[in-house]
């Protein structure tokens, strides 16, 4: 072969080379460009678990304390509320919580553990879009207006309108498809509880 | 402007093509004789994206990327330390409304006039890449005054990611760089508004214009220019774009400052429209404010979002509506089979079909910032079916057309 006689399957196989070459490097260089947007170690390190003192929570009364930047509602019920759990069945979306998140001790009606059945948390992060539902006790509330007379006490999400019951269990044909979830929590004594470790996790 | 060979033109022509440049796009750039009220947009959306661009720079040089900081630096610091600050603030949230309401209406001239249909599909793509890109830069840049309306817009957004089945959370939290949003989150949104996305945008928009320049713009009549030309190669109907239609957009551009200055100085805030009044208190993650909306012009696509109802307990549906509502769009040149472009030739009935998708269009958008009841859901929903049917039904209805005769040369 001549000096200027041109091998096109030559030029081929170098273009080719060099392009997968050059498109697997780009692959890997583009690894840690998209890997920096992961929560970096401090993000991670603030998921620690926090205290929270109930000890002046009267029934009825809902506080709210912040947890890996969520807010987690923590709610005393009256006995009459927890009546209401039994009845507003009908109603429910997922009255088991069988498609809901909760640690395995509150898959109950009352969501809680049974040793403090009054005691609900819940994070206040709608599962449609991440709003934090208000807590609508009664119908003295600004926000009462849509829920009708016979309500009976529970959460209503501002931003579509979502309402849950006392125990954070979604109603039919809402936007949210599933109940509030509850965190991982014990009791460290009666006013005391920790969010965010329960013994059987870290 | 002659081209030298002499001189200091002939100097930089040897060496760059000064002269070259001007003549294709600006001297010589015909462009048809019978444009009216709107074309003035195209010219418009450019200057409003030089207003952002300035005031952008320097509202960057006061601001702090910092969840700790951003509140104060923007609305104590540019708002009222820094000198004219609230000036420069309002130019650009003003100037941020401004360029939706010019896009909305260049892209409804393209609509009317048919100037998506070949040889423009590529303009048309390009410039829907542009709103697209737009889009992006609008819903980052609101999360930066750290408002509360920052904070839970954008909140209620990165929350659809989740709704994406199996990837939809870890998804989520990438896009966040956290749990929530944070710190991290209005780093990187802040880095991409002020630089990223910037970037692709004017390289669209040169794309744009490029494309544009290659095949001349469309007109009122829909008729192509190219096809008359005198003993020259001149269109017989085109007029060299510098000087007409230069100095005939400086009155446009006119006209749009006084607009824009009267909400500038009067209204900024545009009754809670182009900034919402829960912006004025900072991002607090554990209270919703009572009633969020996206700003106005993301709420069309937000109806119909709200408007889908979730299947299998997914708002899946609803997210792959709201996306196919934008990306039906970029179809357009290929679901209108009439040939004739401008609708003034066009049937009676494709001009009713055409206002009633407007007011569907604004009844989406004026219900997406109002809380849902079920009348305003199911009036969504109606809304909804016509502007997927619009789009969907145009293969069928757009041939049984009975067009009117297209004039030869323009009127």
């Amino acid at each position: 072969m001549s000096a200027d006689a041109v091998s096109n399957s030559k030029r081929r196989f170098l273009v080719a080379a060099t392009s997968v070459v050059g498109a697997v490097g780009a692959g890997f260089v583009a690894v840690p460009f998209v890997k920096s947007w992961n929560p970096a170690a401090k993000a991670l390190a603030a998921g620690a678990p926090v205290l929270a003192d109930i000890s002046k929570l009267e029934e009825g009364q809902m506080i709210t304390v912040e947890w890996r930047g969520k807010p987690v509602y923590i709610l005393k019920r009256t006995d009459e509320n927890l009546k209401v759990l039994e009845s507003d069945v009908d109603m429910l979306a997922d009255v088991n919580s069988d498609l809901s998140k909760q640690p395995e001790y509150c898959k109950n009606i009352a969501r809680s553990y049974d040793a403090h059945k009054k005691i609900s948390l819940m994070e206040g992060v709608c599962t449609h879009l991440g709003c934090a539902p208000t807590y609508v006790p009664d119908l003295n509330n600004p926000f009462a207006g849509s829920l009708g007379a016979d309500w009976k006490g529970g959460f209503f999400c501002p931003c579509h309108g979502s309402i849950y019951d006392l125990s954070g269990r979604v109603y039919k044909s809402m936007p949210a498809p599933t109940n509030l979830p509850v965190p991982h929590h014990m009791f460290k004594s009666d006013t005391v509880i920790l969010i965010g470790q329960d013994g059987s996790n870290a | 402007m002659e081209q030298k060979s002499n001189g200091l033109m002939g100097w930089i022509d040897a060496r760059f093509p000064a002269t070259k440049t001007w003549e294709k796009h600006l001297a010589k750039y015909y462009t048809p004789k019978n444009f009216n009220f709107w074309y003035f947009f195209g010219s418009l959306a450019f200057m409003v994206l030089v207003i952002q661009i300035l005031s952008g720079v320097f509202l960057t040089m006061f601001y702090k990327p910092d969840t700790a900081l951003a509140f104060q630096s923007v609305e104590m610091g540019i708002m009222r330390d820094v000198e004219w600050g609230w000036l420069i603030r309002y130019f650009h949230s003003t100037g941020a409304s401004a360029f939706f309401i010019v896009i909305y209406l260049h892209m409804f001239r393209a609509l009317i006039y048919g100037s998506y249909k070949k040889p423009r599909e590529l303009i048309w793509i390009f410039g829907m890449l542009i709103f697209l890109v737009l889009m992006a830069e609008g819903f980052m840049g609101y999360l930066l005054p750290w408002g509360q309306m920052s904070f839970w817009g954008a909140q209620v957004i990165i929350n659809l990611v989740n709704a994406i089945p199996f990837v939809g959370e870890g998804l989520s939290t990438w896009v966040r760089g956290d749990f929530v949003i944070g710190d991290a989150t209005l780093n990187r949104f802040f880095s991409l508004h002020v630089a990223a996305i910037p970037l692709i945008l004017v390289a669209l928009i040169f794309v744009h214009i490029v494309a544009l320049h290659e095949v001349g713009s469309n007109n009122p009549d829909g008729v192509e220019i190219k096809k008359n030309k005198d003993e020259n190669g001149i269109p017989k109907d085109g007029i060299p774009f510098h000087p007409y239609y230069s100095v005939k957009d400086i009155v446009g551009v006119i006209v749009f400052l006084m607009f824009f200055s009267i909400v500038v100085f009067f209204m900024p805030e545009m009754f809670g429209y182009f900034i919402e009044h829960a912006n004025f208190e900072p991002a607090n993650p554990l209270k919703t404010p009572e009633h969020i909306a996206p700003v106005w012009y993301f709420t069309p696509y937000y109806s119909i979002l709200r408007a889908v109802p979730s299947i299998a307990g997914s708002a899946f549906p609803g997210v792959i509506a709201m996306g196919a509502s934008i990306v039906i769009l970029f179809f357009l040149p290929w679901l209108d089979r009439n040939p004739v472009k401008s609708i003034r030739y066009r049937t009676g009935w494709y001009k009713i079909l055409i206002v009633i998708f407007v007011i569907t269009f604004i009844i989406l958008g004026i219900l997406g910032t109002l809380s849902p009841t079920n009348g305003r859901t199911l009036l969504a929903q109606i809304c909804t079916v016509y502007y997927f049917a619009f789009f969907l039904l145009m293969p069928f209805y757009t041939k049984l057309e009975k067009n009117k005769t297209v004039p030869e040369r323009t009127t």
